[in-house]
């Protein structure tokens, strides 16, 4: 296959997309290709740009420059719930779920958009019991650990049934035990679901466990792309990135 | 169990026509899920229907008014309290309402008048709350600019309608009147010509206890909807729910315009009720007391927001035998002590410690 046959076929692809904070370049001209689905990583150090990309791909920003199209269309002008209506889906950085509400009611917000009021209770016990949170389905958001907000923010934006599902660092302030499973979890949606996800992350041992492929954003730009062991052993990555990290 | 919300409502057996009503009616969005509660609210609604055959028709009238305002504090619930719009002008709607029912209906004669009246107060203060809403939500304000944006339409309002104390600020027939208010508002009168009925002492407190049943059962639908859903999320997080593909932005717009109606036609049967609408409705005092009902009640819950304005208009009336300073005094520390005491407000608190309430 050859370069411009593989930005064919991408279902998300990103064309110079820009996005200038006044002086600041935060995304510098950013040609991103995700084939449909890989589980695509994108890693960098501290301030490289990587959740100011996802901003702009899922419309919480706009871009100064540049497109986006998503299964073919451009996406670039849409809203943020246009986008999400095209089968894109989030988790946000820090878990986005309504503390005040039971599990339960959590996950019926997105899911009623699929699923009609006939089924939904056993659809959302499905769910629930998909992440292991079945027990937990009247305790309130708030009393749930981090890890349990975290997988129950997943299953909210899995929810939606997206073709594409962006995952700000799903294993972040997790024990070594729950990032196993949260891998396991991205696995599962990969195989069983047909989801393409691209995930944030800063764990490498996470990376390692779930990455197809490596996106390496450095001060905004793509600094490298490959496999993980590519971008293991690039001298570069490991110099601006990877070194801080281990070995 | 603490740390456990009221949460599943089984409708898994929905098959005949009352298990459907009740899948439709109930929800976690709503407190009283249950048997018991039904049979309360229809001893309750017993109360309200044989009350007039007990008392006097100062008490009657009395009781019609505290009704009245519980549309306010409904709108206001349903803006603030499910969506988490925080409107400190749900009181503009209603006087809008009002003195769009006065002007109507002191211009055309007889029930058709009123009946336009009610209608064209509805319509006004709807549209109303749809263009101060679309300026809002489309211009990107939240948050406690909404508060402050929505607070200054009401003074503004205020202000303008206390200068029209001249003849020349009249339309048709109807006198604005400035502070001293309009005048000779007629009595709601539904129907046509010699079959209509003019709702009036006893007949306006069944009119009052029936709108407000059917609009609490209404808005129990409507909340527990998937409309009701997404509108708990927008309160919750606003950004999460749009992202979940939600037009958050239109769902505010509406359930705000929403609001306004409601608060319109509490307006408009309080003008009809008093004969009466003076620029207090617009003032600063009147513009918190909804807030004030609803904090206290259960800004969450429509029962909250009823029993709430009940409550608290009921105690302030009987405070204000005292000085109507005094109860205002009163009334802002009863405001100050739910917010710290009991945040979601009292009706909440008190339902789940019923047996049978859905706390458990």
């Amino acid at each position: 296959m050859t370069a411009s046959e593989a930005v064919e076929s991408a279902i998300l692809r990103t064309d110079g997309l820009t996005k200038r904070f006044g002086g600041l370049v935060a995304v510098d001209d950013v040609d991103l290709a995700i084939d449909p689905g890989e589980i695509r990583c994108l890693i960098g150090p501290n301030g490289a740009g990587k959740s100011t990309l996802l901003k702009l791909l899922v419309g919480q920003l706009t871009p100064s420059e540049g497109t986006i199209h998503y299964k073919g269309e451009d996406i670039t002008n849409l809203s943020q719930h246009e986008r999400a209506q095209t089968g894109l889906s989030m988790k946000f950085q820090v878990p986005a779920v309504y503390g005040d509400l039971s599990v339960r009611q959590n996950v019926h917000i997105p899911l009623q958009r699929e699923v009609e009021r006939a089924r939904i209770d056993a659809e959302i016990e499905e769910t629930l019991a998909d992440f292991n949170l079945l027990e937990e389905a009247d305790t309130r958001v708030d009393d749930l650990s981090h890890g349990q907000q975290q997988w129950l923010e997943i299953a909210m934006a899995s929810a939606l049934n997206p073709d594409l599902l962006l995952l700000d660092e799903p294993a972040a302030g997790m024990s070594v035990a729950e990032t196993e499973r949260t891998a396991e979890y991205v696995h599962r949606l990969n195989e069983e679901r047909d989801m393409t996800l691209l995930v944030i992350e800063h764990d490498i041992d996470f990376v390692r466990a779930i990455a197809q492929s490596v996106t390496v954003l450095h001060q905004g730009e793509v600094f490298a792309e490959g496999t993980i062991e590519e971008i293991e052993n690039d001298p570069e990555v490991r110099r601006i990135y990877l070194g801080e990290v281990r070995e | 169990m603490a740390g456990k919300t009221s949460g599943s409502v089984d409708h898994s057996t929905a098959n005949g026509p009352i298990q459907r009503l009740r899948g439709a009616l109930e929800g976690p969005n709503t407190l009283g899920n249950s048997r018991a509660f039904w049979a309360a609210l229809a001893v309750l609604v017993g109360i309200l229907v044989v009350y007039p055959m007990l008392r006097s028709s100062y008490y009657i009238s009395n009781t019609a008014y505290l009704l009245v305002s519980a549309f306010l504090g409904l709108s206001l619930c349903l803006v603030w309290g499910y969506t988490g719009i925080f409107s400190f002008g749900q009181v503009a709607f209603y006087g809008v309402a009002g003195y769009t029912f006065g002007v109507v209906s002191i211009n055309v004669t007889g029930p058709v008048g009123t009946v336009a009246g009610l209608l064209v107060g509805i319509v006004v203060s709807g549209a109303f709350a749809f263009i101060v809403g679309y300026f809002m939500f489309y211009g990107g304000v939240s948050d406690v600019y909404v508060a402050i944006i929505t607070l200054a339409v009401t003074l503004v309002l205020n202000t303008f309608m206390g200068q029209t104390a001249g003849e020349e600020w009249a339309v048709g027939a109807a006198r604005l009147g400035g502070f001293n208010g309009m005048t000779e508002i007629p009595n709601l009168a539904l129907g046509v010509g010699d079959a209509a009925i003019t709702v009036e002492d006893t007949a306006f407190y069944y009119f009052v206890v029936g709108t407000l049943l059917l609009t609490y059962l209404g808005l129990r639908v409507l909340v527990n909807s998937n409309i009701g859903y997404v509108m708990v999320g927008i309160r919750e997080n606003q950004q999460r729910t749009e992202l979940f593909g939600y037009d958050t932005k239109r769902v505010k717009l509406g359930v705000f315009t929403l609001g306004g109606v409601l608060a319109g036609f509490g307006g408009v049967v309080y003008a009809s009720w008093g004969n009466y609408i003076d620029p207090s409705v617009f003032g600063l005092t009147f513009a918190a007391l909804p807030i004030i009902w609803v904090a206290t009640g259960g800004r969450k819950w429509l029962s909250g927001a009823i029993i709430g304005t009940f409550t608290v208009t009921f105690i302030s009336q009987k405070l204000s035998v005292f000085g109507g300073q005094f109860s205002m005094v009163i009334l802002g520390a009863l405001l100050l002590f739910v917010i710290l005491v009991l945040p979601e407000g009292f009706v909440p608190q008190l339902y789940r410690r019923l047996p049978g309430g859905d706390g458990k």
